[in-house]
């Protein structure tokens, strides 16, 4: 049983807490990702895990052991990194073989399993050749092999698809994906990409600033964001944030924008009668914003009127920016819309999907029962 | 390229400087060639009346046991002190300790400590421990005294390495020794060339240490024994210029034909690609 478990682990560079109290324990075969906006302590995560940066408080455990002192190469893990970190005057088969020769495995064994690696990676044509001789998606599949031969108990992945153009990084995921599904073995992964996060994850851990935001299946995070950081973060493009005051009585209740008041629907009304009258956040993301020419059926819409600012094309919709008496927001609509920068259009947003956010604990405002 | 009146200019100076700069060898070369009734400072600037390389037989026959020794001292030290260095600089970049940067400034502040007020206790260090006026103790001593450059160097080079690639190597099991042994150094080679070039020269053409060291003119190397070539009453001028070319033939050697991979050594990165 191969879990990982973070206890109150904290990291601290001299003044600077990179991680901050992380508690989080990852079960066996978890396809968990890491993410967060740059320096928010993700990749110092993994580094702690993988015995490359000592710890300044807490405990980490890979299985039962506690691993705080346990030299990197006795953790029994595997690291695949952003530059690949191939050695540039092996070949392909002694970069691949190098752990295993390090760890004293024989030779018989060493081969098999390189070949196998090299089956799974699609490599076998290239094993004679050195890394400067091959393109950056073959070099990340021999990144890729030298951590599968180890057959480790835990994968640890440091932004491997951030050097690839966007085609490959697509492909590549899927490719992840499956590999996590064939190998049976925990990946821990972090990227600051939240596209990869939602694709591949199990469970998705948000960081910001060392601190933990959110941890939980990608749907979770995407339909019940914790704070305003995790709703803004988790999906593209990002939510709206409407600065509202909650006003009315609470079987009539409208939050009040400034440019546009929106009324409530009745099932949301119950969460928000603490805030009566108060300030609140409100999230509404693009794609529950619609063209009110192509309504979408099922949904109770509110119009609302803005100007468009900027149209983007992006083929099978279209993204409107949008701005209302100075508050500006997106929508995501029909690809057929008639909207053009500088007139004004009716949109409909639906409030079924709605999120509202305390405006001092930027914490959410549970509206609906648990997901 | 066209001869603008600027260009003109420049390559004139340029070569002004460059025949300034190798007076000294040509006359170096031409006193070496003249018999010694021929010579005279008067006539310094005159061609030999013949090509007659007697001058140099014979410098070469004092000179070549004093050849020897440098050799047999240079190359250990130049190998030993390359290796220091490349170490050091592997453990000051890639193993960081707690006081790593200061002990570095220390490391470094050796270099600007002149020769010569270390004499007196370099002459004590060496006679404790039995080393003194062998060539040997030359050796020691300019391992030693390479070490601040020969670290710098490398510590530069090193830095040039990605630290994945250690990091990589740590996770895949090998030892502090290991990674040096099997990743850094096989990308090290222009390190090596830089820092075995510097030391090879500056070890070779040194006075102070070699004349400090070693008294007895048997063990001295050429450095020492060129200028014991001087008679105390009258100078043999065409043997001396000739033993000064014989003696600084190797370095030359080196700059004319590894020149090229100094300057590449220089500007390389550790890796292409």
């Amino acid at each position: 049983m191969t879990r990982v478990f973070y206890e109150h682990v904290t990291k601290r560079f001299g003044d600077v807490v990179a991680v901050n109290d992380l508690t989080l324990e990852i079960p066996d075969k978890e396809f968990l990702v890491l993410v967060g906006p740059s320096g928010c302590g993700k990749s110092t995560a993994i580094r702690l895990l993988a015995g490359l940066e000592t710890l300044t408080e807490g405990d980490v455990y890979i299985g039962d052991r506690l691993v705080n002192h346990v030299p990197t190469k006795d953790r029994d893990i595997a690291m695949v990194f952003q530059s690949y970190a191939l050695y540039p005057h092996m070949s392909v088969v002694d970069n691949m073989a190098f752990g295993l020769r390090m760890h004293g495995t024989p030779r018989d064994e060493i081969r098999r399993r390189v070949r196998e690696a090299a089956q799974i990676l699609g490599i076998e044509d290239l094993l004679k050749r050195k890394p400067r001789q091959l393109s950056g998606g073959q070099r990340q599949r021999v990144a890729l092999g030298r951590a599968i031969v180890r057959e480790p108990a835990v994968f640890l992945f440091d932004e491997p698809l951030s050097n690839l153009d966007a085609k490959l990084r697509v492909q590549t995921r899927a490719e992840l994906s499956k590999l996590h599904e064939r190998l049976e073995t925990t990946f821990i992964y972090v990227t600051h990409d939240q596209v990869e996060a939602m694709t591949m994850a199990t469970r998705i851990a948000v960081l910001k600033d060392g601190l933990l935001q959110q941890v939980g299946t990608p749907e979770h995070l995407y339909f019940r964001p914790g704070n305003v950081f995790v709703a803004g973060f988790i999906g593209s493009p990002a939510m709206n944030f409407f600065d509202a005051t909650v006003r009315g009585e609470p079987e009539s209740f409208q939050l009040d924008t400034g440019p546009f008041q929106l009324p409530i629907p009745r099932e949301k009304a119950a969460g928000l009668l603490m805030y009566r009258g108060k300030k609140v956040v409100l999230g509404v993301r693009p794609e529950s914003i619609h063209d009110s020419d192509f309504p979408r059926s099922g949904v109770i819409p509110v119009q609302v009127q803005a100007a468009v600012d900027v149209l983007e094309l992006m083929g099978n919709e279209v993204l409107l920016h949008l701005v209302s008496d100075g508050v500006s927001f997106l929508a995501r609509v029909d690809q057929r819309t008639k909207a053009k920068p500088g007139r004004k259009i009716q949109v409909l947003f639906d409030l079924d999907e709605m999120h509202a956010f305390d405006a001092d604990t930027q914490q959410a405002i549970p509206l609906d029962k648990p997901f | 390229m066209t001869l603008s009146p600027t260009r003109i200019a420049i390559y004139t100076l340029l070569f002004a400087f460059a025949a300034l700069y190798l007076l000294p060898i040509y006359v170096l070369v031409v006193t070496g060639m003249k018999s010694f009734t021929e010579v005279g400072l008067d006539r310094m600037w005159n061609f030999p009346s013949g090509l007659r390389f007697d001058s140099f037989q014979e410098a070469f026959d004092s000179l070549s046991k004093n050849m020897g020794n440098s050799f047999r001292m240079v190359i250990p030290a130049t190998i030993a002190s390359c290796f220091v260095g490349s170490i050091n600089g592997y453990i000051l970049t890639k193993w960081k300790f707690p006081g790593s940067d200061i002990f570095f400034f220390f490391l470094l502040f050796g270099m600007f400590i002149p020769y010569q007020s270390i004499l007196i206790p370099l002459v004590q260090t060496l006679q404790h421990i039995h080393l003194y006026g062998s060539l040997w103790g030359l050796v020691l001593t300019h391992i030693i005294y390479g070490i601040p450059i020969t670290t710098l160097i490398f510590r530069n080079y090193y830095a040039g390495v990605p630290t994945e690639l250690v990091e990589a190597a740590k996770i895949d099991g090998a030892s502090i020794i290991g990674i040096y042994t099997r990743i850094l150094f096989p990308l090290s080679l222009p390190g090596f060339v830089v820092v075995a070039i510097w030391q090879f020269t500056s070890i070779w053409n040194d006075f102070l240490f070699a004349s400090t060291v070693t008294s007895n003119p048997n063990t001295q190397p050429v450095t020492v024994a060129l200028n014991n070539l001087a008679g105390s009453y009258i100078v043999q001028w065409n043997v001396q210029m000739a033993g000064a070319l014989i003696a600084a033939l190797p370095t030359l050697l080196i700059y004319v034909f590894l020149g090229r991979f100094f300057m590449r050594g220089l500007t390389a990165g550790a890796l292409r690609g």
